[in-house]
């Protein structure tokens, strides 16, 4: 089949309005939010329904042309890079969604933004647990792809604990139902497993979500610290003492004053070392007494002030501390980077001080506000591309700082995911054996390598071109790929 | 993003601006969240973020056909991403100059162009728009209804432009269409500011915003419209008129960007810089002059409490001033029900009801039915374009929050 043959049977399937071949039109769709990484595909297909999803994969898999798929294309990782002479497959239309209020389930289609979900469940009083940043705009297709989390997810937990069932094509056109639409799974969990898979395994076409009840009630406290090492301490401690807080996020004084400036009347503590933000929910009474156990976790650590919202305006400027940071900074550097690790939450402050002494040593200035309760980092590294050699210096600080939470028993991504950015991360964090597993099991799924190629797991061949690179800092991990 | 212009666009006035505006999106995709076209086309291509990539790469050169076009005549400007952008992309400034790019690298049809003219200049020709509303008016029971709906109604007569003198005055532009269709916006400023002490001014030689121009790709006649508001206003400003106020968002949100649009402009800039700053909507002025004065309202007649509040994206998104209205119609006795997906535009957005409407039409009754939800008596709106939209398949009347509060004023003497 040539290519104009294979063009007209993705038409047949989709029909002209939906099939986007020319260059003007595929242009941009050739990156997702890790811009720099830019690949022009042979085209982008935007199906109606699993008929069509499985009908194109099925002519895919006998053409042998990749398939990537993409939902919102907020993915900073490069999830939904496009691969040369591959197809884009936008699952956007496919965006159905209903309310099952008695089994406190949605049913949602790939293409439903997150936050649709919660909304369109308020009106029986509940809500979809998992919250990325992104979840204005990214889709449940994409959260599933990347096990999204939030700051809600250190109590309610990512979205493999708030998936309970889904319909998937796998690399053969097949479709599968994973799960029975409750918590315990028959047989393998072969749901779980997708979870997180990157759409290496297959194309999810369906889901079935758990809702939770709003909680009654939310308040938040705010602490301002001397010192960022007391910040990570009141985390531990409050973890310890069995408070399972909503959220619990942490920012340094970079991100304090950043917010401050963004928004002045908040009123922050900018000669704070750090503050802490704690999010507790549920029955009033559970609340007041983890308040009063907080409240002496915090004296304890020499706060410099506590403030407590309740009512949801109040709430909201608290939040605006920790929501504000990022707009800020965007507005503020030139160009930024987003790092995403996770560390032990015993290891905290200690990796904290280490990222800083690593931003003295490279001279990459550094922000830190992150979610402090699942130890998952997002040190903001700011450079200027305009400046020679910044860029390459503020990358290798990223690599960095990836060793240094290596070293603590931390893992290369918290939420963002291993897309095109990171796959040297996973030829340190994994061993050989470890990543032939991975690509023996994604083979069950997808025989062809059909999905999103190249991503995700790294190929040992590619490993072995960059084998020893964690002990020699001054090579440049895979110097031909542009990074964010 | 980075961009790297094509020598055309190097040697454009516009083309630090645009380096600016594009250089400072991430790429992030929030925009399409809040973007109605997206919304209903979910295409990457009619959100902020792919328009975004589109004029980006014309203006770097690469070929562009009428789909790069087609894509950004659907967007309604409505700015909604503007308001959820966490960059700060000035996003409104790049589709002007996005459209005129394309408007030159692809001419549009004989026909079409004539369209756009003959519709351009016909909204802005007072005299034309008045004979042909009337003979409208008068032929509209002869009409069928599907016929009759886009005619818009009669304006109501209600209260007089008051005559008390005063030492503080405002400003406000003749406009284009308003002045026959809805007359009564103006009239109720005028009254509500006459009770705090203020007199309203018609700027007489002053005229459309520019907004029309603007939008349908003849920027230098908007500019031109834009000196002669500036000219008109000029003597009046001089003489200690404290502010300008346009009863409908949408011109205001156009005056507001004066500064910017004549920042080139040696003769110019100067005066519509101030202009852009003494720019105000209603809804600022009232809500201070209220806040320390008092508006002698008749008491709220009973089955007209319930209302809702449409807020015009020139208000909410340009101006950002969104929540301001709600608050003094509820200071006013008012239940205004919260209405969900308020970010949204009604599809009316200048001549993009005209020019698309069928997207026009699809977001007008989806807008209709979230503004329904809590069965309201009225819904209030703040421009002339969002009333006139939602009125034509609206059951219940859809007013400016302005004349609902001066219909409960004393009634001035008939002038």
């Amino acid at each position: 089949m040539n290519q104009q043959t294979f063009l007209a049977a993705l038409r047949d399937i989709v029909g002209s309005q939906w099939l986007l071949a020319d260059a003007e039109s595929v242009a941009p769709y050739e990156c997702d939010a890790l811009f720099h990484l830019q690949q022009r595909p042979l085209a982008v297909v935007l199906p109606a329904n699993e008929q069509e999803v499985a009908a194109l994969v099925q002519l895919c898999a006998r053409e042998e042309v990749a398939i990537v798929p993409r939902g919102a294309g907020t993915s900073l990782s490069g999830g939904a890079t496009p691969v040369a002479s591959g197809i884009v497959m936008a699952l956007n239309r496919l965006k159905r969604i209903s309310i099952d209020a008695n089994a406190r389930q949605a049913l949602a289609q790939p293409g439903v933004r997150n936050i649709v979900v919660s909304q369109r469940a308020a009106g029986d009083g509940l809500f979809f647990a998992p919250d990325p940043s992104s979840q204005v705009a990214s889709t449940i297709g994409g959260n599933v792809a990347e096990n999204a989390g939030g700051v809600h997810c250190v109590k309610y937990g990512l979205t493999v604990h708030n998936l309970v069932a889904a319909r998937m094509v796998t690399g053969q056109g097949q479709v599968l139902t994973l799960g029975e639409g409750s918590l315990d799974q028959p047989g393998l969990d072969l749901l779980a497993l997708v979870c997180g898979s990157e759409g290496l395994l297959g194309l999810v076409t369906d889901t079935r979500l758990r809702l939770l009840p709003v909680p009654r009630a939310v308040r938040v406290l705010l602490g301002f610290f001397p010192s960022i090492g007391a910040a990570c301490d009141a985390v531990s401690r409050i973890i310890a003492e069995g408070i399972v807080p909503a959220g619990l996020e942490i920012m340094d004084q970079a991100s304090l004053q950043a917010a401050h400036r963004f928004s002045p009347t908040l009123g922050l503590r900018i000669e704070a070392a750090a503050a802490l933000l704690c999010e507790l929910d549920g029955e009033a009474e559970e609340i007041d007494d983890a308040t009063a156990r907080i409240r002496a976790i915090f004296q304890s650590l020499a706060v410099m002030e506590v403030r407590q919202a309740d009512d949801e305006a109040q709430r909201a400027q608290l939040w605006a501390a920790r929501k504000n940071v990022l707009p800020a900074l965007l507005r503020s550097a030139s160009d930024l980077y987003v790092a995403d690790c996770t560390v032990p939450r015993r290891a905290l402050s200690r990796v904290l001080a280490r990222v800083l002494s690593l931003s003295d040593e490279y001279g990459i200035a550094v922000a830190q506000s992150f979610h402090a309760g699942d130890g998952n980092l997002h040190p903001v590294l700011f450079y200027d591309s305009a400046v020679p050699g910044e860029e390459e210096r503020a990358l290798q600080l990223a690599d960095a700082i990836l060793q240094a939470v290596l070293a603590e028993g931390g893992t290369v991504s918290g939420e963002h995911g291993i897309g095109s950015e990171k796959l040297h991360g996973m030829c340190w964090q994994f061993s050989p054996e470890e990543l032939d597993l991975f690509a023996s099991l994604r083979k069950v799924f997808d025989p062809h390598g059909l999905f999103n190629p190249g991503k995700a797991i790294p190929t040992l061949h590619r490993c072995a071109e960059f084998g020893g690179m964690h002990v020699m800092r001054d090579a440049i991990p895979f110097p031909g790929l542009p990074r964010f | 993003m980075r961009v790297e212009f094509d020598q055309w666009m190097n040697a454009s006035t516009a083309a630090a601006d645009v380096k600016r505006v594009i250089e400072s999106c991430v790429h992030c995709g929030i925009c399409t969240s809040v973007c109605p076209t997206y919304e209903l086309l979910d295409h990457e291509l009619d959100s902020p973020r792919g328009r975004i990539y589109l004029i980006r790469d014309m203006l770097q050169g690469a070929a562009v056909s009428a789909r790069t076009r087609d894509h950004l005549d659907r967007c309604l400007t409505c700015r909604a991403c503007e308001s959820a952008c966490p960059s700060g992309v000035e996003y409104g400034q790049l589709i002007d100059i996005g459209r005129q790019e394309v408007e030159r690298r692809v001419p549009r049809s004989l026909p079409e162009r004539i369209k756009r003219t003959l519709l351009r200049r016909a909204l802005q020709n007072r005299p034309l728009v008045r004979v042909a509303l009337h003979v409208a008016w008068m032929l509209r029971a002869l009409m069928p209804a599907s016929l009759q709906k886009r005619i818009p109604r009669r304006p109501a007569r209600t209260g007089a432009w008051p005559t008390r003198p005063h030492t503080r005055k405002v400003l406000t532009l003749l406009g284009c269409v308003q002045g026959t269709v809805a007359p009564g916006y103006d009239r109720a400023l005028a009254r509500i500011l006459d009770q705090f002490g203020v007199a309203l001014v018609a700027v007489k030689g002053s005229g459309c915003c520019g907004a029309i121009s603007q939008h349908l790709g003849a920027p230098q006649e908007a500019l031109q419209a834009m000196r002669r508001n500036i000219d008109a206003c000029w003597p009046l400003v001089e003489a200690g008129a404290e502010a300008i106020l346009l009863s409908s968002s949408g011109c205001g949100s156009m005056v507001e960007d004066y500064a910017h649009l004549l920042k080139d402009d040696p003769l110019y800039a100067t005066k519509a810089a101030r202009i852009s700053a003494l720019l105000r909507d209603p809804v600022e002025l009232v809500g201070s002059l209220w806040s320390t004065g008092s508006l002698p309202l008749a008491p709220l007649p009973a089955g007209q409490e319930k209302l809702v509040f449409h807020p015009p994206c020139s208000l909410q998104h340009g101006m950002r001033l969104k929540g301001r209205v709600e608050l003094l119609l509820q200071r006013a006795g008012y239940q205004l029900a919260p209405v969900s997906e308020g970010h949204l535009c009604c599809g009316s957005a200048g001549t993009y009801s005209l020019l698309q409407p069928a997207l026009a039409g699809q977001l007008g009754s989806r807008k209709l039915d979230k503004l329904m939800a809590s069965q309201p008596q009225a819904i209030a709106s703040a421009n002339i374009g969002c009333i006139m939209h939602l009125q034509k398949d609206s059951p219940v009347p859809v007013r400016h929050w302005l004349e609902i509060l001066a219909d409960r004023l004393p009634a001035g003497e008939r002038t």
